[in-house]
């Protein structure tokens, strides 16, 4: 009888220990989708700013035209890419271009004191900041889950709900970006 | 950090009671004063428990009108939103509501019962004088206090420790201008026993310690907590260098400030009024909210 007893309480304990990791998974899963869709509005704010930032800097840096072309360029290209990794390349290509961009508006005086450039500067730095912000914490989130999904014995639980490691969204530059202007 | 969290969470239901046991302590010795004892205890109670309820749900609205801060809006200061809002994001928290206190001493602090119900606010001599990257530091550590609900258990003891101040220099006052006492002495003499003069005496005294108990309780939202949040800022920020130089620019600059009292000064980010350097005296270290801030630079510089 004992036996028996001993045997329902592993089973109970099991059974209980598969619940919560099960639960652990699915709202790190959340939490990872969730991450990445707060990258995603922050990108989105970005895309939505660029035409206005070129715009106010021709105005007065007219000649300036590749660099103009290339942010563009890369805009286009970030706005159709699919998936985690792609993306994140055309991204490095467009803070790689609002560097430039902002390099170049440094030379001109009289844009750097027009009001609305300065707007949008405040605004760039502060969607350039968050996004760093949002990828910093998708990334703790995926690196939680993958390691849930790998350890021993988590990876059961993983294995029997399907759950699949999610890639980190990786950059090629110190982390704050080259646009970190201090304002 | 989530052990933190758990534990801080039973710290508060703790706290909470030890202050409501020293509210209704207050009442009694009140009561014991008047002569009508328990009278003053229940309503001491109902007290303590109405603003308990009460501060777990508009505290914050009251510390934020008792430090005169004025909600901003994010034409107004788009660089303090646009950090607010990254660290939020940082943090994986709701944007907390933004608030400017019209004061020049530099320093901050957040409020709210939970995450989802969060405020900080800066004072304006914060926002002028500190870059970017101080400012993200600074929040940074407010950030903190927010994931890590230490924001509830300041308000409501902000919101206690307020009330024991309150009540017992209002009746200690008006036992000085006599109108009180003159009554009391009137009724003793009928009874006439020496245990009621004994009690009256602890009543007294108990009414003149407690706002001194109240500094105590106050004291073990320990300045660990700030430690605490200054490495947890750091991590959300990813660049301690950021909240150095903030604390040291707030080390040089004036620290008085009209609108922090006494029950809300452990919800700044540096304790306001405070006489700093050398001079700075052992019994205002034993009753400082916040740790020195030279050794906050120097615990994160080790980082």
């Amino acid at each position: 009888m004992t036996v028996v007893w001993i045997l329902l309480g592993v089973v109970v304990v099991l059974l209980l220990w598969a619940v919560f990791t099960y639960n652990r998974l699915v709202s790190l899963r959340n939490r990872v989708d969730n991450g990445w869709s707060q990258i995603d509005v922050q990108l989105r704010r970005r895309y939505d700013l660029i035409p206005n930032l070129i715009e106010t800097v021709k105005g007065y840096a007219a000649h300036e035209r590749e660099v103009f072309e290339k942010v563009t360029e890369a805009r286009t290209r970030a706005m159709g890419a699919t998936g985690v990794q792609d993306q994140a390349q055309a991204e490095n290509a467009i803070t790689t271009g609002l560097g430039r961009l902002i390099a170049v508006a440094e030379n001109y005086p009289e844009l750097k004191a027009n009001q609305n450039f300065l707007a949008l500067q405040e605004e760039l730095v502060g969607t350039e900041s968050k996004i760093a912000y949002a990828r910093q914490f998708y990334n703790d989130q995926v690196a939680r889950l993958n390691t849930l999904i790998q350890k021993f014995p988590s990876n059961f639980i993983a294995g029997l709900g399907h759950f699949e490691p999610k890639p980190f969204f990786e950059i090629d530059e110190p982390v704050r970006g080259p646009v970190r202007v201090d304002l | 950090m989530y052990e933190q969290i758990a534990s801080n969470k039973r710290k508060t239901i703790f706290l909470l009671f030890v202050s409501f046991l020293l509210l209704a302590a207050v009442g009694y010795a009140i009561g014991l004063i008047y002569g009508t004892g328990w009278v003053g205890l229940g309503i001491a109670v109902a007290v303590a428990l109405l603003l308990q309820v009460g501060s777990y749900f508009s505290g914050d609205k009251l510390v934020l009108a008792s430090a005169r801060a004025r909600a901003v809006t994010v034409e107004e200061e788009p660089r303090l939103h646009n950090i607010v809002e990254g660290l939020a994001i940082a943090a994986g928290v709701p944007k907390p509501a933004v608030y400017v206190v019209p004061e020049q001493a530099p320093n901050a602090f957040a409020t709210g019962r939970d995450p989802e119900h969060s405020s900080v606010a800066v004072t304006q001599g914060l926002l002028e004088t500190m870059n970017r990257v101080e400012l993200e530091g600074v929040l940074g550590h407010e950030m903190s206090h927010v994931v890590d609900r230490d924001i509830l258990y300041s308000t409501i003891v902000a919101t206690l420790i307020g009330a024991i101040v309150l009540i017992s220099e209002f009746f200690l006052r008006s036992w000085w201008w006599g109108g009180i006492g003159g009554r009391r002495s009137d009724r003793g003499n009928g009874n006439g026993g020496g245990l009621e003069l004994i009690l009256f005496a602890i009543g007294f005294a108990f009414l003149i310690l407690a706002p001194f108990f109240g500094q105590l309780i106050r004291l073990a939202v320990s300045r660990n907590r700030e430690y605490l949040a200054d490495a947890q800022g750091a991590m959300l920020t990813r660049y301690p260098p950021g909240l150095i130089s903030a604390l040291k620019k707030i080390a040089e600059a004036p620290h008085a400030m009209r609108s922090a009292n006494n029950a809300t000064a452990h919800l700044w980010f540096d304790q306001p009024s405070r006489i700093q350097g050398p001079r700075t005296g052992k019994m205002e270290r034993l009753f400082s909210t916040h740790p020195p801030i030279e050794e906050r630079i120097r615990r994160l510089e080790e980082m």
